[in-house]
């Protein structure tokens, strides 16, 4: 009887916003499905409220379905038979729920059996899945594989696998090995190309999310005797034609539900993505940009269901005779929750509205070709959304950490123990900064976009939009805070040493993503002043962090350096 | 092998989330304050309807309700879950029927139908809650019932397998079309509904609910699997004598608000004449009978 998405005012502000209108009416060409679909809308106001409709259905499965299953599914996990997969029956539940409610290939076209909603709204929804079991999430998330699939394959192959995402088969994305994790181009997993022409797979692969699933996107080494990157292929292989077994499941700390499989292949047929050679520099860069929204979304998620827990215990826990909400030190662990919270979704959509722009783009150029306004549009969307997905992820994911963290800090004693929700968001949490790319490589990505200026562009661009007078002082906060940020990049860059920019970058990115989520939340307020609260905290926070990354940065002598690296 | 389902399914104000307002001074349902939702086991007994459809494929399902006309709703939700269609059966007559009345006006509504198999209510209502109407209607109709129904196994020759759930555990038992069933609420919970189904239907409406809208009128003149029925008393063919208040033998005299209490509590041994002595009292007593 709960419903995840209408409890919750702060989605809807979101789903609105004013940028939506031009990306739905990119996305449905016009409304030129209108007359061909009996479920296409006829305009906009149409869309969003199909959009608002469908969320309402993933809100429900999520508070009465997957939010009920989830202690179960912690407890039960998944478990191999012969080789294979065998979920926890909450799991199956889930997965029959999502199926009948018409939750797959979301993002995809009508034409291949998808809804073609915006990346917003299927984003939305994964947000929403995630406060009720994170696990879940990345089983049902995965398809967004479908997405690597129809930007990439032929015809053919877009046209022979994407109707069966659709209607419900999963999708997994066979990346890691052991020897090879952060840095993918070490992949040995073997690809060899018979005499007719078909691509077998042999080799190992570790660490794989649903990887019993039935169409899988595996990279793997093509070009014998290359070593790097650029001898990396992507293929299909589809669980129809066998040749995969599941040799064993990891046993986890959190996100039990969700197997994360070793994989044996023994001359597994594939299929060949696209050209050879670009499976990491170009499929699967695309392929892991769109996860990581993913996990950006399945870190609000989680932040929400850990506010939520904690403030409902602060409030009905009572010591020294009042409720525990009512002392300052719990108040202010509260506070800072909610401000991490809304600042994280704030960028998780930001993002998601780049995202929906470049892609839109990308989509109709396959369609006729862009006018020069438009290149100019795409381009600039595209580069923001390369600059925003690794801070959203990273960025998301550490809060998410912080707040599930301090949830079972506010529930004292009892949150250490087993039958408080908080402990499992706790250990689900923990995976957020890790896969997709550890938090580290997130800073890899995004430091580039410190040191050519794209954030600092967008901050200046924010700067110069007018805010009611009521936030003059947190915009003047922050506005500080970017000449803070912006003297200890000229003085970091200003060194010249490529290790000593790594070793600064993290500050450097966290600085830009304060100032950034500080200039989202300003915004957001405009629209609904519920959000000053968050605003205010948040920017309070943020400066003081800002303030810790600068005094750092101005009083570190390069040379110091050596004091922290190892022989 | 396709059938013909019917599902009867009524528009309850939620009972199972009353606040303070819930009740009227005068002790009658705030309607406003509770929101109208299709009744919970009449979810069951649809998704019954659903698996049967999928067994049978070719089936059709129709949503029946008896209700005003925003009762189009509970259509509606069912169309999304993959019901083909619906009827609203709605007529000021109707107002203030009792179950008599009730089963009257549906059953003549399932006549009207004509063409079914299987009848599918749920066992009782949340607002009314007297579980009479799915069984009074087939005795109208004069066909067999079985209520009390967690599971339709199947329908083999006309004759279905149907699985009771009954106080000392489960039975399963055989009847022949066409028929009622019942079902309870331990029944497998309703499939969700579908997005795509959501977003072809959400425009589905009785004519009374577009009446205002010609924009509206003529959208859904232009997709006839938009339309819903709406019945009046007239178009059944009801005698109105039997229908709404007129049709009523209950007249609610008073409505109150009992709080129960331990106090009168007494335990009595499981015995034959411990209970008879108990029913004597009771029928003494005007309890019962
Ligand atoms: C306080 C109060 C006291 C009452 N007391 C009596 C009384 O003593 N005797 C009496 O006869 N009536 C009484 N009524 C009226 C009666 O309960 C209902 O109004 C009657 O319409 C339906 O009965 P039910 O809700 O109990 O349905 P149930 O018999 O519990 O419903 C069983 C199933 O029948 C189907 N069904 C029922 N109604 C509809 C509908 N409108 N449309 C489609 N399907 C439907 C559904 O599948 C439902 O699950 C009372 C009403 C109130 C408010
Ligand atoms: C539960 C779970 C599910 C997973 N699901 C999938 C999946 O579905 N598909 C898939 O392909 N993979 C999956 N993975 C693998 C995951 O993506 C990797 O574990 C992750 O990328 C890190 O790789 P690694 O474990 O080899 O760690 P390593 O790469 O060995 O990293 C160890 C440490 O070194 C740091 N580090 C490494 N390189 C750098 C650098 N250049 N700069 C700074 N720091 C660095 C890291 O930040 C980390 O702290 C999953 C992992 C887990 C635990």
């Amino acid at each position: 009887m709960a419903n995840f998405y209408t409890d919750n005012a702060s989605l809807k502000l979101h789903l609105n916003h004013p940028m939506m209108r031009k990306i739905v009416e990119l996305k449905e060409r016009n409304f030129a499905d209108a007359d061909k679909y009996d479920y296409a809308p006829q305009n906009f106001e149409d869309a969003m409220d199909s959009y608002d409709k469908v969320l309402e259905v993933v809100g429900e499965l999520a508070g009465d379905v997957f939010a009920e299953n989830a202690a179960d599914v912690d407890i039960q996990g998944p478990h191999v038979e012969n080789g294979h997969v065998v979920y926890a029956d909450g799991t199956k539940k889930n997965l029959d729920a999502t199926r009948k409610a018409g939750l797959s290939g979301m993002a995809m076209p009508r034409r291949l059996g998808g809804l073609n909603f915006p990346i917003t709204p299927y984003i939305m929804a994964a947000d929403i899945v995630s406060r009720a079991d994170a696990g879940f999430e990345n089983l049902w998330g995965l398809q967004d594989c479908a997405e690597t699939i129809y930007e990439f394959a032929s015809p053919e192959q877009i046209e022979k696998y994407i109707p069966r995402v659709c209607a419900g088969e999963t999708m997994s994305m066979d990346l890691t090995e052991p020897d090879a994790g952060s840095d993918l181009q070490s992949v040995m997993l073997k690809a060899t190309q018979k005499e007719d022409g078909q691509w077998v797979l042999n080799g190992v692969k570790r660490f794989i999310t649903n990887g019993d699933s039935d169409i899988h996107l595996v990279l793997a080494r093509s070009e014998e005797g290359t070593k790097d990157g650029r001898g990396l292929s992507m293929f299909i292989y589809d669980k129809r034609n066998g040749g995969v077994t599941v040799r064993r499941i990891e046993n986890k700390m959190g996100i039990k539900g969700s197997p994360t499989c070793e994989l044996v292949y023994k001359d597994a047929p594939v299929e060949l993505v696209g050209s050879r050679r670009l499976g990491l520099i170009k499929y699967v860069m695309a392929l892991m940009n769109g996860a990581r929204l993913g996990i950006a979304a399945q870190s609000v998620g989680l932040s929400e269901a850990a506010y939520r827990e904690a403030l409902d215990y602060a409030k009905d826990r009572r010591q020294f005779g009042k409720a525990i909400i009512d002392f300052p030190a719990v108040a202010e662990i509260l506070s800072l929750m909610k401000a991490k919270l809304d600042a994280s979704r704030a960028l998780l959509y930001a993002c998601s509205r780049y995202v929906d722009m470049y892609k839109v783009y990308d989509d109709i150029a396959k369609e006729r070709p862009l006018t020069l306004d438009e290149k100019k549009e795409a381009k600039h969307f595209s580069r923001l959304a390369d600059a925003f997905t690794p801070l959203a992820k990273g960025m998301t994911s550490e809060f998410c950490n912080q707040n599930t963290y301090d949830c079972i800090q506010i529930h004292g004693g009892s949150g250490f123990m087993k039958d408080y929700r908080c402990e499992r968001l706790y250990r689900d949490a923990r995976i957020t900064s890790i896969y997709e790319g550890t938090t580290q490589l997130q800073v890899v990505a995004a430091i580039r976009h410190v040191t050519t200026g794209t954030y600092l562009n967008t901050i200046r661009e924010w700067e110069g939009e007018e805010v009611a007078p009521a936030y003059e002082d947190v915009k003047n906060t922050l506005v500080y805070m970017t000449q803070q940020y912006a003297a200890s990049v000229e003085s970091v860059t200003g060194v010249k040493d490529p290790t000593y920019i790594d070793f600064m970058a993290r500050r450097m990115v966290e600085m830009a993503g304060h100032i950034i989520m500080g200039y989202l939340l300003l915004q957001d307020t405009q629209r609904d002043a519920s959000v000053e609260r968050s605003l205010r905290v948040y920017v309070k926070y943020g400066q003081a962090e800002v303030a810790k990354h600068a005094d750092f940065i101005a009083n570190f002598r390069p040379d110091q350096i050596k004091d922290y690296l190892f022989e | 092998m396709s059938l013909n389902i019917i599902v009867l399914a009524k528009q309850v104000p939620d009972t199972r989330n009353v606040g303070k307002d819930a009740m009227k001074a005068d002790g009658t349902i705030n309607r406003a304050a509770l929101p109208a939702i299709f009744n919970p086991e009449d979810l069951n007994a649809l998704e019954q309807a659903l698996k049967l459809k999928e067994m049978y494929p070719g089936s059709k399902v129709t949503v029946l309700t008896m209700g005003p006309a925003r009762a189009a709703e509970i259509v509606r939700e069912g169309m999304y879950r993959g019901a083909d269609g619906g009827i609203v059966l709605s007529d000021r007559a109707f107002a203030g029927s009792d179950t008599l009345a009730t089963s009257y006006a549906l059953s003549a509504a399932v006549r009207k139908i004509g063409d079914y198999d299987i009848i599918i209510g749920g066992r009782q209502a949340i607002d009314g809650d007297t579980a009479q109407v799915g069984p009074q209607i087939a005795e109208k109709l004069g066909i067999p019932q079985i209520t009390y129904a967690e599971e339709i196994m199947g329908v083999d020759n006309g004759v279905i397998t149907v699985k009771r759930r009954i106080e000392s555990g489960v039975e399963t038992v055989k009847a022949a079309l066409p028929l009622v069933v019942t079902v309870n609420g331990s029944a497998d919970a309703c499939r969700p509904r579908n997005a795509k189904a959501l977003q072809k239907f959400k425009y589905a409406a009785v004519p009374s609910e577009v009446a205002a809208d010609e924009a509206k009128q003529a959208f859904i003149a232009k997709r006839p699997y938009l339309n819903i029925g709406e019945w009046s008393a007239a178009s059944v063919d009801a005698d109105l004598a039997q229908c709404g208040l007129a049709g009523s033998p209950t007249k609610v005299k008073q409505i109150e608000n009992v709080v129960f209490t331990a106090k009168d509590a007494r335990r009595i041994e499981n015995t034959d004449e411990q209970l008879e002595t108990l029913i004597k009292e009771l029928i003494a007593n005007h309890t019962i009978g």
